[in-house]
């Protein structure tokens, strides 16, 4: 994983709460087996709109993303970091993560920078006031300077330090093997019900029929289209 | 002080604790699997030479990009077949046991789990989807996680993880027959948010959850995420045990009666203190319909869309006046005055044969309404399907109308070709009501089998009550 300490580049202020991750990225993405190239698929409704924010020629090669509040909620999906890694973003910075995201994140290299919303709302305001602005974002100090303003944000001390070295989880989890092999025993011995999906057991098999679709019928279209 | 459920669990899988602010490395007991967040977790291992170390500790389904219909005939969208065919092809490989398309076993992986016997109480369960926290209804701890991760436990059978916190959702007192796990859990959203779960595992507690069958338990577990939450538990009793007994890999004979022993000391202890508590009262929860484009946009369904300016929260304000503009609803409209265009009947939230059965409950001798285009209904499982077709209740939906479908994901996020068009709406048993998740364009309203099927009779938003 490529390390990150220091990230300067074009602030994209994005003035939405509850940016779920069907938002990030639709289902429709998901049927990729590749884990790059989706920076076209990022925000892909919203950038149908001309006047969403990555739109304008001074936003277009953000590069920190400033947004509301419960980002990343909703699907697991970790093509929305992907998505987002690809189109350019290194940071992103809102007052409260989901969960699953705030870890996706991390595994591959971008920062989710956790400040308060009076921060956020600030940032904003600076990022609209003169579009393009340039911000830095230090992991080291852990501070983000946009103008002359410098402010504070929060980030777990594991994963700032996984973040800034660029390591891999699955190696540092293998240094711990002695461990796993002492569980494995011991859960052997004390769980020895604990199911395992193989030899697989089963009900009796059963042929399955296909459902054949239904013949169209005439539809006058959605209800909001009929006037 | 006591322990919570959810810290018993962790505990008993604590490979190692971790120092100096290091997260613990927890052992996973069960990773189940799918097409969509595999292909690159398979890739990362091939990439490294690595193996998975627990092959018999792993099952893969294909649910979320499978077609409903024609699955006998080749997919012709060459993208899906692709990554259906991708995830055979990494079973074979590696030795992981998978149940395609076609095969009684196949369908929501959440469904799969359960009926199989494979979910017990006690166990960590993970897989590549969010709704994984569904598992948390037999008392295991269980939650999604992202490629990665997918990756990290194929290869070490372990996460690495912060302890989470804990919350208690007390639901006591006596429902009224109208109203369904459903509803009890878009309340309990509406109540605390989209995020205010975060961080935390939320048990449901009290006499009304104690009451619940299996699966409406995993109705209410399924959707703990749409609150923020990693997971969601209830403690095992007498009615999960009555499940999981005599189902294909539930223990038998000796180890049942050591598993039962065990299973029966997985509750909260007494003096346990939780991070955060919430109660609610069962006789205050009606019928639920969420009106805008987050799960906790909801209202019971006799009231009205809500004003924006009525929310204090800025915030929420200007995500209330957005969706309004998105759904194209108006404040103060009465709930049961929206009409709907498609009516959908599945899911991992509501798609298993209680479902079923309420919902074909609603619709026995009706027809559905000449202005609804379509009424999906797609089992969660292949299981669920022959069950459904031996009770009858396929006819009653094919004389209602509806089309009757093979098991997957289907209309719930979007994938397949089981899609809304833009400014079509829906009445969806689902989950999730994000703008475009149906399709690009699409609005939904989320509520209960019961509802669903009573709007699909009614052409508009409608409980059974109004029939």
């Amino acid at each position: 994983m490529e390390k990150l300490t220091v990230v300067t580049g074009t602030g994209v202020p994005l003035r939405r709460s509850n940016v779920d991750t069907d938002q990030i990225i639709p289902a429709v993405f998901l049927k990729r087996v590749t884990k790059s190239g989706f920076e076209d698929a990022l925000f892909y409704a919203w950038r149908r709109d001309p006047n969403f924010v990555l739109n304008q020629d001074a936003y277009r090669d953000g590069k920190i993303l400033v947004a509301g509040p419960d980002f990343g909620i909703g699907s697991s999906r970790e093509h929305a970091v992907w998505a987002l890694h690809d189109y350019g973003f290194r940071v992103v910075i809102s007052s409260r993560f989901a969960d699953i995201f705030y870890g996706n994140t991390a595994k591959n290299g971008v920062l989710a920078a956790i400040m308060p919303q009076e921060s956020i709302e600030l940032l904003w305001k600076l990022l609209e006031e003169e579009p393009g602005r340039q911000m830095t974002v230090s992991l080291e100090d852990r501070t983000v300077t946009c103008g002359d303003v410098t402010l504070p944000f929060e980030v777990d001390d594991y994963v700032r330090w996984r973040l800034m070295n660029g390591y891999d989880d699955i190696d540092l989890t293998l240094q711990h093997e002695d461990d796993i092999v002492a569980y494995e025993k011991m859960r052997a011995e004390k769980f020895p019900f604990k199911p395992k999906t193989i030899p697989a057991k089963h009900l009796p098999e059963v042929k399955v029929e296909s459902a054949r679709p239904v013949p169209e019928t005439p539809w006058a279209g959605p209800i909001s289209d009929r006037k | 002080m006591g322990t919570t459920l959810a810290e018993k669990v962790w505990n008993d899988h604590l490979v190692r604790k971790g120092e100096n602010g290091a997260p613990d490395l927890i052992f996973i007991d069960l990773q189940l699997m799918h097409e969509v967040t595999s292909p690159q977790a398979f890739e990362g291992l091939r990439l490294a030479g690595r193996k998975p170390r627990h092959v018999e500790l792993t099952l893969a389904t294909t649910d979320h990009n499978t077609p409903t219909v024609d699955i006998d005939k080749p997919n012709p969208d060459a993208t899906s077949a692709l990554q259906l065919s991708t995830l055979a092809k990494n079973c074979k490989e590696f030795g992981v046991r998978l149940h395609a398309l076609g095969d009684p076993d196949q369908g929501i992986v959440h469904q799969v789990g359960p009926q199989l016997g494979l979910t017990q109480p006690g166990m960590t369960i993970v897989c590549g989807d969010s709704h994984t926290s569904t598992h948390g209804a037999f008392g295991a701890l269980a939650f999604g996680i992202g490629t990665s991760e997918v990756e990290h436990v194929l290869a070490t059978q372990t996460l690495s993880l912060k302890p989470f916190k804990t919350m208690a959702v007390n639901v006591d007192g006596e429902l009224s027959p109208d109203v369904t796990a459903k509803d009890i859990i878009l309340a309990i959203i509406a109540k605390i948010g989209t995020g205010g779960g975060q961080g935390h595992v939320i048990e449901y507690r009290g006499s009304a959850i104690r009451k619940l069958s299996m699966e409406a338990r995993m109705t209410i577990c399924n959707m703990s995420i749409e609150a923020g939450a990693r997971a969601g538990m209830i403690a095992p009793d007498e009615v999960t045990f009555e499940y999981l007994k005599g189902r294909p890999h539930a223990p038998e004979g000796e180890m049942w009666d050591k598993a039962v022993e065990y299973w029966k000391t997985l509750r909260s202890d007494d003096d346990a203190v939780f991070d955060k508590e919430v109660t609610l009262r069962a006789e205050d929860l009606k019928p639920f319909v969420t009106w805008g484009t987050n799960p906790g946009q909801g209202v019971p369904i006799d009231s009205v869309v809500p004003d924006p300016e009525s929310f204090t929260d800025e915030t929420q304000r200007a995500a209330a006046k957005r969706a309004l503009e998105y759904m194209d609803l108006k404040a103060g409209q009465p709930i049961k005055s929206i009409p709907v265009d498609t009516v959908f009947i599945g899911s991992c939230t509501n798609g298993r044969i209680e479902d079923l059965r309420a919902a074909a409950a609603v619709m026995k001798g009706h027809h559905k309404a000449d202005s609804i285009h379509r009424v999906l209904v797609v089992p969660a499982s292949s299981r669920v399907r022959l069950q459904a077709e031996k009770e009858g209740l396929d006819k009653i939906f094919k004389d209602f109308g509806a089309e009757w479908r093979n098991a997957g994901c289907s209309m719930c996020l979007g994938m397949n070709p089981d899609k809304l068009v833009a400014d079509e709406r829906s009445i969806s048993t689902s989950n999730r009501n994000f703008e475009g998740r149906q399709g690009k364009g699409s609005r939904t309203h989320l509520a209960s089998p019961a509802v669903a099927a009573a709007t699909a009779i009614r052409g508009m938003i409608s409980e059974p009550a109004d029939l």
